[in-house]
């Protein structure tokens, strides 16, 4: 007998999706304060136009989310970061 | 009852060196003369802004950091509107993480100056 009985084959092998955990980066790494002072590190939550991303995106807990919409709000106060741009990384 | 704050300021760029220190020199004097505690100081220097400002695409950044009055705050930021060389200020109120934050930052700034000498 063959052994190609049961088994299924496809021509190309459907893809399985790894979903990667999503985390909360100031719970991980214990940042309590989110410094409006630091543009570099508060662009990793804006998006080309310079919006502040969702947090279904980011995994940021709403805890600092709604610190890090403060901290940006205020570096654009202080112009360190725009109110709206395009193509700004 | 003392708070402790946090107060950047940005002076137009069209000052000479000198006429920043003595704009900083000003602002610190008031600071020092209403009797607050002035824990740290940094001048950032020219940067470029994020967007214009009166026309302006740069300006000289300056940090104080201090424990005052609540009262006094508002005289300050009276004189910030009444300076024409002050295009733009925010002041704020440390919370306990924000001062173990800046404890922090002034080490290392600290740390980096004395590098440099």
């Amino acid at each position: 007998m063959t052994t190609n009985s049961s088994e299924i084959r496809y021509l190309t092998p459907p893809s399985v999706e790894v979903k990667k955990k999503k985390y909360c980066r100031f719970l991980k790494s214990g940042i309590k304060y989110v410094d409006y002072k630091d543009p570099e590190f508060l662009k990793k939550f804006l998006n080309e136009q310079g919006k502040i991303l969702p947090r279904r995106l980011t995994g940021t807990s709403l805890k600092y989310q709604r610190k890090v919409s403060q901290a940006v709000k205020r570096a654009r106060m202080i112009a360190l970061l725009p109110y709206v741009t395009d193509l700004m990384k | 009852m003392l708070n402790q704050y946090e107060t950047v300021f940005i002076a137009t760029p069209v000052l000479s060196e000198a006429q920043i220190k003595e704009a900083v020199g000003k602002f610190k004097d008031l600071i020092v003369a209403s009797g607050s505690e002035l824990i740290h100081e940094e001048h950032w220097g020219l940067k470029k802004l994020a967007y214009p400002i009166q026309k302006k695409s740069t300006g000289f950044y300056h940090l104080f950091e201090f424990k005052a009055d609540p009262a006094f705050i508002g005289k300050l930021e009276t004189e910030y509107r009444r300076d024409e060389r002050i295009i733009r200020f925010i002041t704020l109120k440390l919370d306990k993480f924000a001062a173990a934050y800046s404890e922090k930052r002034q080490k290392k700034v600290n740390a980096k100056t004395q590098k440099e000498n």
